[in-house]
């Protein structure tokens, strides 16, 4: 019972941020076209900004800048890189967001240094909020999950309640309208992607701290990210969202659980001492997205909620 | 009639101009490199260039003729790769077996086929799909195959790999391979062995549909074929290329660690080909030989060497999407309609604009480097001191930066008016 | 009579709630060069969409010579018997012309999948080719990349491909569309020549075209066809006046074939 509620509570929490990060891929890359590959590259940006400017100022500070920052970013990239190589079709784009991604890298490298920054939970939030089966649960925890609710509220309501949420709605269902509806598509992409790449920073200023801030966080983040984003299906922010929390609540669950395939067909004559027998399930955690993502293809291309073909 | 029609084909001495005296000249030319009494270090480098040419032309039977991104074709190099190292320890092993009478030099060919059953296996889901989500498929697959190979060590070893030895089982063409010169010629064999057939599969019908369906998949069904069929076929030979270098490898290195079938190799032939150019046969050739040799020798001069090539290649994706292959090919047109002056003196400029500001961006990225190692390091390139609180430091990070963007700038639009 | 070519039996297709093809009866016969015309909107397209298997039919049913080949895949449906062309020019953009053709005629000669010949080397690959270019006009420009072929050229080629399967049925959608007077006269003179000796169904706008090619017309309106006969019966329905009402009704007028 006690490790059901922990693997629960932290399987939301990493199913938040996988959302955070995933809805602004999903804008992008539903109304662009672009499969940003850069995109947890710009989480990982976020998790540096915030440290250094945590530095010099405050957590709080660094929770309202460090994402504006990362925005700025993006749409510098959008103006100056994106806008260039989209003559040339959406491999080119694909390819160009891969070779950001390296360099992203490389630069977080020379900047910030090759091993992990200290970038650390504010002191007012750092303390036990309160205690379950003897053990204690952090507030950071509890903060991490009010942020990301705040945003999914702000992220609803700008989309179904003001006029630039009802453009991009419909240019998610039919990306080749946008251009028909007589708005400066260019300004639209720009900001739709700055917009995408400022929540990633968002989810890197409070996922940063939460797990550890080191050049490899892009690297590690990346993939599962694509994989919420086409598991749920393209053009699907609600889809994105349960494919973000099965993920999370998923991986969170699986490692906790210790049990390995002999425990489980050991009816079969499943040998513990045999090589696949001796394998968990706490090992396999770190595949189960990749292969829930190549059955989801096989089985149901649209995504669990997309209503277009990937 | 019957006489216009003879005129449509290319001639015969066009024929062989064009496709045969090509594959001679590289055939004479892997010949003539030994004579030249190359280093040992020299020699691994041109081995391993052989492997990556043959795996960047495999990776390129996708994305350049299919139209087929994949994130992770270092899977096939990889299972094909530990294939062959495994079958060099059963030769090792075996007392008068089946593998005793397998020579080690026939290792590309089981490595072809391991790649090719894998890619079989692999490719009936994926080729369901093309565009973007093959390419996701492709990142899906190599994050499991990565997995997996950390996963059950019997097959991969573990983090440290498995390593076999090269020397054992019969002979063949009186070649021990033992020392590096007579692995030489072993991939210098199956170098060319792959490159004809390659190039040959660009002429066959399924090479040509493939082409098609890079293009246009929905008029390709109305002409009697299933594109999904025509991606598997592709996906296969593809895969079995991929596996075929696996095998040379893993003559060459004798050793294969599940880093092999991880993305960063993936990614590695991925920024080859593109560099080379994928629109052209040969463009994934120039490519691996660009990167290999970065790889070897850039990576000693510069701890940055990975924030290069990462520049190469977007301004690459940015500004020559044909890559080397597209300049070369552009200015050997440009020669033979008799503007050389003209194109040339272009070129010059460019050449000199894009040198400018490669000084700046140098400059930038090793004083940057040196500076946030934070061990007092200096950049004392000729003989100059560069240290970051430095004025000339600037001037050579600000001024040929502009003085470069000016000129390629010019040059460009002098280039769009005429 | 004997069984038609191509039947057409309440064919419908329904995007969610719009209805678009609403119960389609059609039989073509043999040899037979049949247009279909009807103002924008009507479903033309769709039908050919239907007919050649891109689109699924919401129910219905059409038999190629007495086959059902509804709910099959295009390239099964082509390798039947059937052809079709397309509105907008859909050819491979990035070979050459001649590449083009070839690519058509691959299937038909027997050539499938094969990776262990050489283009090349099939002579009779090589003859057909040539035989459709110089029969379409575009030997001169077999080596061109296709991309940089003139409008009216790329059209053409659009229906060298189709043709060069050597289907029985041919479908060509618009074929003229966009076109000049004379480059019309030419594409009219060129399908003619094709569609010898097979049947040819035709989606047109130009009822020059229309009256001057074909033996029979069926007239498509809303997803319905309301009449179907000889272009004389149809130059004089009622019914089919009214659904051309206005300025194209003078079209009716003007095409004297």
């Amino acid at each position: 019972m006690e490790t059901i509620v922990f693997s629960l509570l932290n399987g939301i929490i990493y199913g938040l941020l996988l959302f955070m990060l995933s809805s602004g891929l999903t804008l992008i890359f539903s109304m662009m076209g672009v499969l940003n590959f850069a995109h947890a590259s710009f989480y990982m940006l976020g998790a540096y900004f915030a440290y250094t400017v945590m530095g010099a100022t405050n957590y709080w500070v660094a929770l309202i800048l460090a994402p504006i920052i990362v925005g700025v970013v993006g749409m510098g990239v959008e103006r100056w890189g994106l806008r260039r190589v989209h003559a040339n079709g959406h491999v080119a784009e694909l390819l160009f967001t891969f070779g950001l991604a390296y360099l992203i890298d490389e630069i977080v490298k020379i900047v910030w240094g090759r091993t992990s920054v200290n970038y650390q939970v504010p002191d007012a939030l750092n303390f036990p909020l309160f205690t379950i089966y003897n053990a204690q649960y952090s507030a950071y925890r509890i903060f991490i999950l009010f942020v990301a609710i705040f945003m999914l509220c702000a992220l609803w309501y700008l989309l179904k309640k003001t006029r630039a949420g009802l453009i991009i709605q419909a240019a998610l269902t039919h990306p080749h309208m946008v251009g028909h509806l007589g708005h400066n598509v260019p300004a639209i992409f720009m900001g739709v992607f700055g917009a995408g790449c400022a929540l990633a920073g968002l989810a890197g200023v409070i996922g940063g701290n939460y797990f550890i801030t080191d050049p490899a966080m892009a690297v590690q983040m990346g993939p599962i990210v694509f994989v919420v984003v086409v598991v749920g299906g393209l053009g699907s922010l609600e889809g994105a969202f349960v494919a973000a929390m099965l993920i999370g609540l998923l991986q969170t669950f699986a490692i906790s659980i210790n049990a390995s395939f002999a425990d489980i067909f050991g009816f079969l004559g499943l040998s513990p001492t045999s090589e696949f027998g001796s394998i968990t399930i706490a090992s396999m955690a770190p595949m189960l997205p990749f292969l829930l993502l190549v059955l989801i293809l096989i089985v149901r291309p649209t995504g669990l909620m997309g209503d277009r073909e990937v | 009639m019957t006489t216009d029609y003879a005129a449509l084909e290319p001639s015969r001495s066009e024929k062989f101009r064009q496709r045969i005296l090509p594959l001679i000249l590289f055939a004479l030319l892997l010949v003539v490199i030994p004579f030249f009494g190359p280093s040992r270090t020299t020699l691994t480098l041109l081995n391993h260039m052989g492997i990556n040419i043959v795996f960047a032309l495999a990776f390129n039977m996708l994305l350049g003729r299919a139209g087929l991104l994949t994130f992770g074709h270092a899977v096939y190099v990889g299972l094909g790769g530990y294939f062959c190292v495994h079958i060099l320890n059963w030769i090792d092993a075996s007392d008068g077996g089946f593998w005793s009478s397998v020579p080690v030099f026939s290792m590309p060919i089981w490595g072809f086929a391991m790649g090719a059953l894998a890619g079989a296996v692999i490719g009936w889901p994926s080729c369901k799909r093309s565009g973007t989500p093959f390419a996701m498929i492709s990142l899906g697959v190599a994050e499991l195959m990565a997995a997996f190979a950390y996963m059950f060590d019997s097959f991969f070893g573990g983090e440290m790999g498995i390593s076999g030895d090269r020397m054992s089982g019969p002979e063949f063409l009186g070649l021990s391979l033992g020392p590096l010169d007579e692995v030489y010629w072993f991939i210098a064999f199956w170098t060319f062995v792959g490159v004809a057939l390659m190039f040959a599969f660009t002429r066959t019908p399924l090479g040509k549909l493939s082409e098609a369906t890079r293009d246009n998949p929905e008029r390709v069904q109305f002409i009697g074929f299933n594109p999904t069929r025509v991606r598997y076929l592709v996906f296969i030979f593809s895969g079995a290329f991929a596996g075929m270098s696996g095998g040379m490898a893993a003559v060459q290195d004798e050793i294969f660690t599940p880093e092999s079938l991880s993305l960063i190799p993936s990614g590695a032939v991925l920024i080859a080909a593109y560099i080379g150019g994928i629109r052209y046969f040969t463009g994934p050739i120039m490519g691996a030989i660009v990167l290999t040799y970065m790889q070897s020798n850039l990576s000693d001069y510069s701890a940055g060497w990975l924030l290069y090539l990462g520049l190469l290649f977007i301004c690459v994706v940015m500004f020559v999407p044909n890559g080397i292959a597209g300049m070369v090919y552009g200015g050997y047109d440009a020669v033979r309609k008799g503007k050389t002056a003209e194109v040339l003196g272009q070129f010059a400029l460019r050449a000199l604009g894009v040198a400018l500001m490669a000084v700046s961006v140098i400059v930038i990225v090793e004083v940057a480097f040196r500076y946030s190692e934070g061990y007092g390091e200096v950049f004392e390139p000729f003989g100059l001191s560069l240290p970051p609180e430095s004025v000339l430091t600037w001037i050579l990070a600000v001024v040929p930066l502009a003085a470069g963007i000016w000129l390629t700038r010019h040059v460009t639009r002098k280039a769009e008016e005429v | 009579m004997n069984t038609p070519v191509l039947k057409l039996t309440d064919v419908q297709k329904s995007f969610g709630p719009a209805k678009i093809i609403q119960g389609v009866d059609l039989e073509i016969a043999k040899g037979e060069r049949h247009a279909i015309i009807g103002p924008n909107g009507a479903g033309k397209s769709t039908l050919f969409n239907l007919v050649s298997g891109l689109y699924s039919l919401s129910s219905g049913s059409v038999e190629l010579n007495g086959q059902v080949i509804s709910g099959k895949k295009p390239f099964e449906i082509n390798r039947m018997g059937l052809s079709r062309s397309f509105q907008v020019s859909n050819i491979f953009s990035n070979m050459s012309v001649r590449e083009n053709v070839r690519c058509g005629v691959l299937w038909s000669l027997g050539y499938g999948y094969s990776f262990w010949r050489n283009v090349g080397n099939l002579k009779e690959v090589q003859e057909k080719t040539a035989h459709i270019l110089n029969e379409v006009g575009l030997l001169d420009k077999a080596n061109l990349p296709a991309s940089l072929l003139p409008y009216a050229d790329q059209r053409t080629l659009e229906i060298a491909i189709t043709i060069a399967g050597g289907a029985e049925v041919i479908m060509l959608d618009e074929p003229t569309a966009g076109m000049s007077h004379s480059e019309t006269d030419r594409a009219v003179a060129l399908i003619e020549k094709a569609a010898k000796g097979k049947t040819l169904l035709i989606v047109e706008h130009d009822m020059g075209v229309v009256f001057g090619l074909a033996d029979r017309i069926s007239v498509l309106v809303y997803g319905e066809i309301i009449a179907t006969g000889k272009p004389s019966e149809i130059r004089g329905d009622p019914r089919v006046r009214e659904a051309y009402l206005g300025e194209e009704a003078d079209h009716f007028e003007g095409a004297t074939a």
